[in-house]
Order: structure tokens, then sequence, then C-alpha cells
């Protein structure tokens, strides 16, 4: 990259959570982006993980969506604005403001997210307003609001370094939040005292540096944690003080929690000594963080858990101060932004929500509404039933892939199906959500994109654009600005700027929040005048921001003072309940779901960096090897796993990690990259009572062998559109796609005859190489044009087919060997070639075949000495667990 | 000489014939007192090789096997040329006639009179510059024709014909082959080897016309060909017509004997005729229905047949499938066994490499090879056939089978690995 033509500029990781700053080097020109850490940003100082490391590959213009759309043609801005203004127009003067939605995301900035918000509650008035936060973070939400009187999150990243003992709870950070992980290791390795907890029914990477893993029943976190507050109570751990001084509840949450060591051992199936030893570590480590995540959020009592959690915070008053606090790990990259804005559909503004009259009235009379809602409105699952049922005509779906990420996801379809205006703003063209748009919005992406998030530990970054939007794509705040001003509302949308709606959505933070009005957490009210210049430049930084915190605040709580009305943190009294759908015989395991190392949701960006989709290239599913004995699945075999609302087809993977009984599936495949990869189609729709939140990491299922009659795969420097197969997996690797393929027909005449149909011209460009075994079923095939490869295919009746690593790596090769080009069909280098087997390290791209070879040539203890010598595990370090379970 | 010795007395000095009497001087070289007739005028020489003196690969010195000094210093007469050809058998008093009268006594003889090519029953197939392609004679008019014509026509893309056209065209010919299959060499290649190896043949100036049929030569006022004419009505310039579409078991002589005879001399397991001291190998015979055209059933006839003579007594022999190769520099091509693979009942695996001009085809049945067809690529051939004549068991190594030894010896099974 040409130095001088290069512009560096800070801005904000896309992904989880954690919020890591960057450094992109931008030439403007040819669009070439190089990202590094922000070594100054307080979430990373740095570090990046392997999504985060891999951003400049996602910038392509293919697939996205660069023009509106209506009814599947390409119109302009104004016609596609108009026709969702008039379509909602028309459905809310027919039927009530309650028949329009907006299904948000996670994944808007915090401008976007207002401004939608502010359209729907204060001038449609309808709170039908929610987002996929509703399947992440709506448990957290609730556990504090319960707890502390407001959502707030009480410490910050800084206490990594401070912690002694470290609770990660039903969070595998190691996968979710690599760079937070990456602190915790390193607090560890540099501290040896410090001791780490993982609470989760799997042995997930983050095991990797517990020095106790609680592998619990699933979904019998609360019991756990009363056992803890009843320990604590009984050994006198706790502290009466600060009980006395700054809470209520405790009595009650107490008898609640009656249960010993062994009846606790007993309910959550774990050893009654780990459970003693945990509890006595917990009650001997005044510095404790409990880190918890989805494993506690996604659960039908997802919100008691989060309190049983805080309550042993409170009862030891271990919180507000530095090391120590119940601590979420958020899920996405401004989920917080969301809750801040209000755009959950129980919540109003600014943390100010509609169970308060003078709330309601306060938001109505700042945002000049006339006819603000004054109810909660549907939340994520309710709104897709009431899209089902026909009592929601139309809805605006931003940023997110509901067809699959939501429970019960083919009932998602068939109400996306029946509605009668659906209305999609994305960045990429084909999603299986965009599949059922009328109209179709272009959004600016990440790169393109300008405004602020927040993440887990209440820090503002600010998210800027790097290169100019692609085609026609916009904000998604101007957007919603333009379809509010055709609705009509265009006084109360005057924006010309994302700065602009910042300092609105500041200045409602501070409007009326004092002793006078009721003191609220969520304040910015010192940003309220941020001029664009400042605006640009503004720094990371963690709210409160207002007049007695100008620089914002790193912790709160510490002064013992709460948001509720009394002043004092509540305890909850929590009954452990059971997950709400128990296996029985015709479901008899449980199904699990979560987060690969390195994908995210639903794959739109992830999976357009070929190297993010080497370390799991296919839809698993992970099965304790007793299980697969019963269900007579073999490793790597395909299988077919059904719920009562859905099936889907995983490949085996046998793990002694996974608990019998249960079984486990990531959350990513969808069906622009799987045939029957969509997880979301099992999950069932039972939710938390309190936060709404569906129960995703347990679902009754079965399992069984799927034998199809032939296994294959293609590899194809040119996109394939696949059909006929009745499985396929599409894998974007680097200058080719792979094409995982199995079925029980042959699709069309014979196998040349369907991939000259597939290949088109391409396949007449050059002659095959063909290799073919009647009696086994076998057919190969491969195609290099110029001694460039440019196919390659595989099938096979006894699936016999070889590793993918070397026949894939060839793609990169402008020329082959004459010795390549006559070992393709063996599948197989050349002799003398190293194979160096699947990659581990996708930051470097080194395999597994490379690492054992090196150990064992070089006697390599530790993951440092391999790092040292390969690379690998050196830059996001989330393959550690990987190179450490080598050296074993 | 020894008075105690036996007289043999071989009629045919080919190579079926010669390779017999040298399997018996190094079995017994004292049992016999050999006299040897051959109607060429010179010692024996390699048949096969003359597509090799043709196309300018080998000299006739080149190929000569045993001179004559050969016979000498073992003691072999040898009665060669036009005039010592054999005329009549006399088996009531074990003799021989030669046509110049040279007479020879035998206590045992063997007939190795080999085959005589197939002239295509057409009118003017006796025109001049009609000829076949059988000897060195034969070799030497086509070396003077291609030196003053310059259009030769080969009948016959068998392994013969296309032998002779690659060798005309090498001379600087313009050479045009006539086939009446659509597939050439179609007794030892499946179609796709055959088309393969047309395309190459072409490329290299050879012309073809597939599955046609000639319905006459035309001559010109000399009584020398001029022109092939095709049934569809159609003619072909012609100075040199070559006929190679086969040949015969040459068995006048002892059918006339009253040998036994049927398509070929019959013979028994030890190569005996229906006269106890009466033997015959190679293409004049006919072993269990079959008939020879290839040389390896011929040596191992010889050493089957030496191994009587000599009366060790202990050998029988036993026709194996026959391997093909194509003598034309730059072709590689093999087959064996039944290579075809019709029958449903077997498998078949393929291989085939355009841009390298490779295929490769074996006949699997029951997880043993069959049959095999290789074109470009034979490295593998006699493996194949190895594997083949021993009956191996391939399910093991079925998967890399095709892509060869060198490739299975490197110990790389393909793994049973999905991701």
């Amino acid at each position: 990259m040409d130095a001088l033509a290069t512009e560096t500029i800070k801005t904000t990781c896309p992904y989880c959570g954690v919020g890591c700053g960057i450094e992109a080097q931008v030439n403007a020109q040819t669009r070439q982006v190089r990202i590094q850490g922000d070594p100054e940003h307080p979430a990373n100082f740095g570090r990046l993980c392997s999504k985060g490391s891999a951003l400049a590959d996602t910038l392509e213009l293919k697939d996205r969506l660069l023009q509106p759309r209506i009814q599947g043609r390409d119109s302009s801005w104004d016609e596609a604005l108009g026709f969702v203004a008039g379509g909602f127009l028309g459905m809310i003067a027919k039927y009530g403001p309650e028949s329009v939605a907006i299904y948000g995301s996670g994944q808007l900035l915090t401008e976007d997210y207002y401004v939608a918000n502010k359209l729907m509650k204060g001038f449609i008035g309808s709170a039908n307003i929610d987002t996929n936060s509703r399947l992440c973070m709506s448990s957290s939400v609730a556990g504090h609001k319960r707890a502390f009187g407001a959502d707030t999150v009480p410490g910050c990243y800084d206490d990594y370094e401070q912690a002694e003992l470290f609770v990660l709870v039903g969070s595998n950070a190691a996968w979710c939040h690599p760079v937070s992980f990456q602190r915790i290791r390193a607090a560890r390795e540099a501290n040896p005292a410090v001791k780490v907890v993982v609470i989760d029914p799997r042995r997930t990477a983050t095991c990797d540096i517990a020095d106790l893993h609680l592998p619990l029943a699933s979904g019998s976190d609360a019991l756990l944690f009363n056992g803890l507050l009843h320990y604590l109570h009984e050994q006198d751990a706790i502290s009466h003080r600060y009980i006395d001084a700054h809470t209520e509840g405790f009595a009650a949450a107490l008898r609640a929690a009656a249960a010993g060591i062994d009846q606790v051992a007993a309910g959550c199936r774990l050893d009654p000594d780990d459970v003693r030893r945990f509890y006595s570590w917990f009650a001997g480590h005044e510095k404790v963080m409990s880190l918890y995540s989805q494993g506690v959020n996604q659960s039908s009592s997802g919100t008691d858990k989060v309190n049983a959690i805080i309550n042993c915070h409170l009862a030891t008053g271990r919180i507000g101060r530095p090391g120590m606090g119940p601590f979420s790990l958020t899920g996405q990259p401004n989920a917080m932004g969301g809750r801040e804005v209000g755009g959950l559909s129980h919540q109003l503004a600014a943390h100010m929500d509609f169970s308060s009259a003078a709330d309601i009235e306060r938001v109505a009379r700042f945002w000049g509404s006339p006819n603000i809602a004054r109810k909660p409105g549907y939340s994520a699952v309710e709104l897709f039933d009431a899209i089902d049922e026909g009592k929601v005509k139309a809805v605006w779906i931003m940023a997110t892939n509901p067809v699959v990420s939501l429970p019960d996801a083919d009932k998602v379809k068939r109400a996306l199906q029946r509605c009668p205006l659906v209305v999609v703003s994305d960045c990429m063209a084909r999603t299986d959500t965009a599949a059922f748009a009328h109209v179709l919005l272009p959004a600016q992406g990440w790169s393109e994109k300008d405004g602020t998030v927040t993440n887990s530990e209440r820090r503002i970054s600010r998210q800027r654009a790097l290169l100019d939007p692609a085609g026609e794509a916009r904000p998604d705040w101007w957007i919603i600005t333009q379809v509010a001003r055709r609705m009509g509302f265009g006084q109360a949308f005057p924006y010309q700027s994302a700065v602009e709606i910042f300092r609105e959505h500041a200045a409602l933070s501070g409007y009326e929040n004092d002793c006078e009005h009721g003191r609220r957490d969520f304040d910015i009210s010192a940003l309220a005048d941020l001029q664009p210049a400042a605006y640009e430049q503004l720094q990371p930084i963690q709210w409160p921001v207002n007049q007695a915190h100008a620089q914002g605040r790193a912790r709160l709580f510490g002064d013992g003072r709460f948001f509720t009305d009394s002043g004092k943190a509540r305890f909850i009294a929590v009954t452990p309940r059971a997950p709400v759908n128990p296996p029985d015989q015709d479901y008899p395991l449980i199904l699990n779901t979560g987060r690969l190392r390195d994908q995210w949701h639903t794959m739109t960006r992830t999976a357009i960096a070929a190297r993010l989709n080497q370390h799991r290239p296919e839809p698993f599913v992970e099965v304790h090897p007793d299980d697969a004995r019963r269900y007579g699945l073999e490793n790597k075999s395909l299988a077919r796993l059904e719920s009562r609302w859905g099936a889907m087809i995983a490949r085996v993977q046998v793990s002694d990690g996974q608990q019998s009984g249960s079984v486990f599936v990531p959350m990513h495949w969808t069906g622009q990259y799987a045939s029957q990869g969509r997880m979301g189609v099992l999950i069932n729709p039972a939710l938390d009572p309190v936060s709404k939140q569906p129960e995703s990491k347990h679902t009754p299922v079965r399992i069984r062998a799927w034998q199809p009659r032939w296994q294959g795969f293609m590899l194809s420097r040119a996109e394939q559109a696949i059909d006929g197969p009745e499985y396929w997996v599409k894998i974007k690797g680097k200058q080719f796609y792979r094409y995982e393929l199995a079925g029980d027909t042959t699709p069309g005449e014979d196998w040349p005859a369907w991939l000259r149909q597939h290949l088109g011209d391409a396949g007449t460009a050059a002659k095959w190489q063909e290799f073919q075994d009647t009696g086994a079923g076998s057919y190969r095939m491969a195609q290099a044009v110029d001694n460039r490869l440019e196919t390659v295919f595989f099938v096979s009746t006894d699936n016999g087919l070889p590793e993918r690593s070397w026949l894939t790596g060839l793609f990169n090769k402008p020329q082959l060997a004459p010795e390549e080009i006559t070992a393709l069909l063996t599948g197989m280098p050349p002799l003398g070639t190293p194979d160096t087997g699947a990659v581990v390290c996708s930051c470097f791209n080194v395999g597994e075949k490379t690492l054992r070879s090196a150990i064992r040539e070089k006697g390599l203890k530790t993951h440092q000495e391999v790092g040292r010598c390969l690379k690998a595990g050196t830059n996001c370090g989330s393959c550690i667990p990987e190179i450490k379970a080598l050296l074993l | 000489m020894n008075s105690k010795k036996q007289r043999l007395v071989v009629i045919g000095n080919g190579m079926a014939g010669m390779k017999t009497v040298e399997e018996l001087l190094s079995a017994a070289p004292d049992q016999y007192e050999i006299t040897v007739f051959g109607a060429e005028p010179y010692g024996n020489y390699n048949r096969i090789l003359l597509s090799s003196v043709l196309c300018g690969e080998k000299t006739i010195e080149e190929i000569v096997i045993n001179d004559r000094q050969w016979y000498a210093d073992n003691g072999i007469r040898l009665h060669a040329g036009p005039d010592k050809a054999v005329v009549r058998i006399e088996r009531g008093l074990n003799r021989v006639y030669a046509k110049d009268g040279t007479c020879a006594e035998y206590d045992r003889l063997l007939i190795a009179t080999g085959s005589r090519p197939i002239i295509a029953d057409i009118p003017g197939n006796d025109l001049e510059g009609v000829i076949s392609f059988r000897d060195i004679v034969d070799v030497n008019t086509m070396l003077d024709y291609s030196r003053s014509r310059q259009r030769a026509v080969v009948l016959g893309g068998g392994l013969l014909g296309l032998e002779a056209a690659s060798g005309l065209a090498r001379r600087g010919m313009d050479v045009t082959v006539i086939h009446n299959c659509d597939v050439l060499l179609n007794r030892q290649m499946d179609r796709q080897a055959g088309e393969m190896l047309r395309m190459e043949l072409e490329r290299r100036g050879i012309g073809f016309r597939m599955a046609a049929k000639t319905e006459c030569l035309l001559g010109d006022d000399n009584g020398h060909v001029r022109a092939v004419l095709f049934a569809d009505g159609g003619e072909l310039p012609c100075d040199l017509f070559v006929m190679a579409i086969g040949v015969k078991p040459n068995m006048t002589l002892a059918r006339e004997a009253g040998l036994y005879c049927e398509r070929g001399i019959v013979v028994n397991d030890t190569l005996q005729t229906y006269d106890p001291s009466v033997y015959a190998v190679g293409e004049c015979i006919q072993h269990r229905g079959a008939t020879f055209g290839l040389v390896a059933p011929l040596f191992e006839q010889a050493k089957v047949c030496a191994n009587h003579l000599s009366a060790h007594g202990m050998a029988g022999y036993v026709t194996l499938p026959t391997s093909t190769k194509l003598k034309v520099t730059g072709i590689n091509l093999f087959s064996v066994g039944d290579f075809t693979g019709d029958d449903d009942s077997c498998d078949s695996i393929r291989f085939t490499n355009p841009e390298l001009g490779i295929y490769k085809k074996l006949v699997i049945d029951d997880n043993r090879i069959i049959g095999a067809v290789l074109y470009g690529d034979t490295v593998d051939a006699l493996w194949y056939q190895e594997l083949l004549e021993q009956q191996e068991n391939i399910a093991g190594i079925r998967d890399g089978l095709i892509f060869g030894k060198a490739y299975l010896d490197g110990n790389r099974p393909i793994l049973k690995e999905a991701c």
C-alpha cells in the first residue's frame, strides 16, 4: 500500500461486546484497508481477535446490497422511501399503530437506534420495536433492573487486572469475547494466585485457563448460586454491614436459597467437593468477578439466574469496587447502545420505561410527541407470533436476520411469508431474511457508517467511516429519518448528521435527570453540546458523563447508592426452575447452542473472509462418546437432529467435552451457506417470563445418523449456485469456494452431466481430468486452465474422500507444477510435498500437521515455544487451547 | 558329431521357431542335431521390429537376432532362401523336402511356419503397388515408394496398419488409413483410447477414413494402383496400397502332410500335433481354439515346446491374457485381458487427463483386475499385468490403484476423513 495515499482512522470493531478499538490504514482510492488493534483503546490495548483481524477481508462489494429494491426491481431512494412510508401509514390508518413494527439489532449504531426508537414510540405511537438484543441480553437487563433499579453494569475491564477470582458462568469467553479472555489469561499468568472457575455444561476452550470447571446440569445455575448464597451465610462470609446499609430483601432471598452443598451437587449433577471448593474460593476472595453471558441469559429463568449471581455479590458487598462485581459480557457491539436509547419494546428511552407515567410524560415532552406509546410492545418472539397471527401487518427489519436467529425459525419464515409488508434494511443483498422482503433498503456497512457504540463496560466509542459508501448505501439513521419525514413527522426528524442525533440523545439522557425528578443512571448530558469537530474526535469514554463525572466513570455503586426508589439494591428471592421443556423419551437429548471462534452471528460478513472459514468449515454437532455409541454416530459422519419444532443436518464431532445427554451445535449457519444447517428451526420458543428472552440453550432433541448414499465436495474458483444435492455447505476460501455435498440420489443424469450444467461455460473452457470407479461409486474431476486450477470435484459412496487442505491450497498458486496437476485426482500432494493439515491458527494460517511436526521435531513444550517457532497463537491467541491440546 | 544324437528339423526360421531352438540349446545342448529351413535369405531377425526399420529408427542389421555365424557356432545346419522353402513333409519317412530338392530326415519335426497376411478380397488387389507388411521385402518396397511416390493408403487400423502408416508418414508420404470400424485398434483398445490415438495420429499428419468400406482398387494404364474407390462412391488417390488387415496361420504344408488342422495346426498343451513326433509353435498353430498374432505367447510356447523336446516333459502351455503395445514413437498404449468391461457385473476404474493425453482403465471383477487399457501413461502396465495374472485381490489398494505403483508405494492411501 502506498504510504502517502493512506490515512489512519480509529474506529471500533463491529463484532462482540468487548468493543475493541481499531486503527485502520485506509487508501480511499483503492478501497484497501489494513487493520490493527488500537494500542490506546482501553478495551483491547492493541489486541484483536481472529474475527476483528480479518475485517479488511470483509469489505468487498460483491454480494452487497447497492440499490433500493421494491418487489425485486431496482428503484430510486425516493420511490423506496415513499413506498415504505406509504405502506406503514396505510396500515396504521387501517389497523392502528399496533399493526406495524420495527425489528432492530445490536449492530445498529446508537444514532440509528435512537431515531428508530423515537419514530416508533414517539410518533407512530406504538412500542412495537424490539431487537435481536432480546435474544442475547434481555435477561441481564431485567436482572440489573430488578437488583439495581437500573440497567447498569457496575464494573469495568480494568477490574480484570485486579481481580483475584474469576467466575465465568455460561460464558465461552475464549471464543466469544476473545480479547477479554486474553486479558484474563494474562492476568492469571502474571499472578499465580489468581484463580479461574468456569461454570458451563460443556468443557469449552475457556476451560483452558480454568483452575476449576463445574460442568453443571444444563439450566441449574440458579441452584448453584442459591447454594452459594446459603453457604456464604452459613460460613458468615457475608457483609452484614453492607446488607444492612445498602440492600433490601436479603432475608427472603436467603430463605429461597436454602440449599446445602449436597443438595446443590445433586441438583446440578456436580461433585460435592467441586462445589465446596468453588464456594470456599468465592468466600475466601474479596476481589471476585462473576462474568456471565448467554449460558445465563438464554434461559427461561435467565433473569433469576442473573439475580442469583448478583445476590452473592450484594451479600458480600463485592460490587462497585476495583476487581470485583457481577459483569455481563454483552454479545453485540452495540447491545448496550440499544439499551441506552430504549430499543427494547418494554423500554421507553434513555433508561426510562413504561412503568412510570412521569417518564412517559417526560419523554413525550422532550420529543414533542403527540401520541407517545404508553405500554410495552411485542418482544422479539411475540412480535413474529403477532405477524404470523396477522396482528402485525408491516414490519421493518434492520441489520438482523431473524429467519436464522430466532427460535422456531421456520415459523418466522412462515410469518414473513404471510406479512403484507416486509421492509429489510441491510448491507448484504442475499440473506435468509432479505429473501422475504418486499422492499430492500441498502444500509451502509461497517467501514462506511459513522456514529457511536457502547461496549460491555459502558464505554462509548466512535465507529468511524473508513470508505465511501458502497453504491447507493445510506446510514440507517438517514433512512429512518427520510421515512419519518414522508410519514409527516418532519419537524421531529430534522437530522442532517449523526452528531445532531447524538446530541439529542445525550440531552434526553440528562433531561430532568436530577434529585427533583429522580436520578437515572444513564446520563451523558456533558456531551449534549458536542460540536461536530469534538464528536469527530470523541475519545472512548465510560458513562455516566455528566457534570459530576465529566471524564466518565469507571465503576458505579461503590458508594452503595442504587437507582431504586429506596436507593438500596434489591436481593431477589430466586426459586430455581427447570427449563420449560425437559427431555423425554421421544426427544431424549438437550440441545445447546453457541458461537464459534471465527464466525459472527449469521455469517453475512465473517463468511466472506476466507481465513475465518477454516477453523470450523461445516455445521457440526458435538456429541459425547457415549451418546455417539448409543445412537450409532461415527465421528465426522452426518447426523440428523430433530426437535418438535424442526430439523437440521450436521457433521458429528465426538467430544468428551460434551456431557452425555447433551449435544451442541453452532448458531451461525444460514440458508446462504448450508442447505440444512439452520439451528434456529430446532429451538423451542420458550421464554423467560420476565425478560422474554428465549431459552436457546435448552431444547429437547433426538439425533440419528444420516447415511447419504454419496458424499463429496466441489472446489471451484468461481462461485456456484448448487442445487440438487440434499445436503450442501458453502465455504468461501482463499481464491476458491468449497462445497461439501451429500445426498441419496445422484442429481441429474450422471455426475459429468450435473457438473457441466453447474459449471456452464467455464466447464467447457478446458478439458477435465476424470477419475471414476463404478464399483466404489466414486467420481472425481479436476479442471485447470493454463495450469491454473479452476475446479475440483470428488464424490464417493464409501466416504473415501481426501482431506481438503492440499487441494484448496492449490487455488492460491498462479501456476500448478506438472506433478501437482498429475496428483490432483489422488487428492494428495505429490510425494515430497508437505501437507499442512487443517488450519488451527487462522491469524498466521498454521495447520495442525505443521504444528504436530514442529512440536515433535523441535521438542516444543509450551504454547509460548510454539508461538516463538511458528508464530501460531501469538496474535489473537484464541487457538492457544487447541495448540495446548496438541502439546499433550 | 555324435551319431547318438536325435535329429530335429525345424521348418521356419522366424521368431517362434528360433526361440524354441534357443530354449532347447540351453536346456539340452547336446540332445539334437538341428536342421533349420527358412524361406527368407537371412539368419533370424526380429520381425516385430520391422516397423522400426520402416520408420528409420533401426537398420535391418540392428534387428537381426541370430546371424549365420550363430547357426554355425551352435552346430545348426541352416537352409535359408526362397529355394530352401520346404514344400513337402513325408511323415511316413520322417523326411522334409525343400523347393530345390534339399531333403532332411528327422526324429522330431518342429513346424513354425508362421502366418500369412490376409489379402483383401477386392477387385484390384493384384495391381502393382499393392502389398502387405510382413517381411523385409515389404519394408524395402515401402522404402522405395517413399522415395519416389507421395500418396500411401493403409488398409487396416490395427497395430500393424498403424505402424506402417506411421512409418510411411515419417518417411514423408501422405498417408491415409482406411479402417472398417469407427474405432482404431478396436481389438486392443476401447473407444476412448482409440479416439485419443486417432487424434494423436491426426496431429502427426495421418488421415483416416473410419468405418469406410473399400469397393475396389483402380489401376492406371501400367497396371499400377492409382486410387481407392469406396462403397459410397468416393475416390482416394493412391500410389502405394498397404494391406494390414490381419494374418492367418500358414498351415498349408501341415495340412498337405495330413496333420489335423482347423483354423491352425491343432496342438495340445505340450505343443504336440496329432503326430507325436511333430510339434508346432507360433502363429501357425491353434491351441485350445485360439490362434496367435503377438509375440509374448509365442515365446511362452517356445519354452514349453523346448521343455518337451528336451524330454523334461514338465511344462504345459497355458494361454495367458495377452497384452498389446504399439510401436510408434511417442505413443504409449497398452491393453491386456478383458479391457472392454462391457459386462454389467464388472466394475471399471477410469482415469483421464486429456491435457496430458492420458487415459487409463482397469476392469475389475470381484476386486480383481481382469483387464486394462492404458493410453499415454503405460508406466504401470507390467504391474497391472502382474496383478491380473496373479489374480491379486486389490480391495485394499483400490482407491489409489489407478494412480500407479509409485503412488501407492509412497504409502499414501486416501484418508477416510471428511473435513
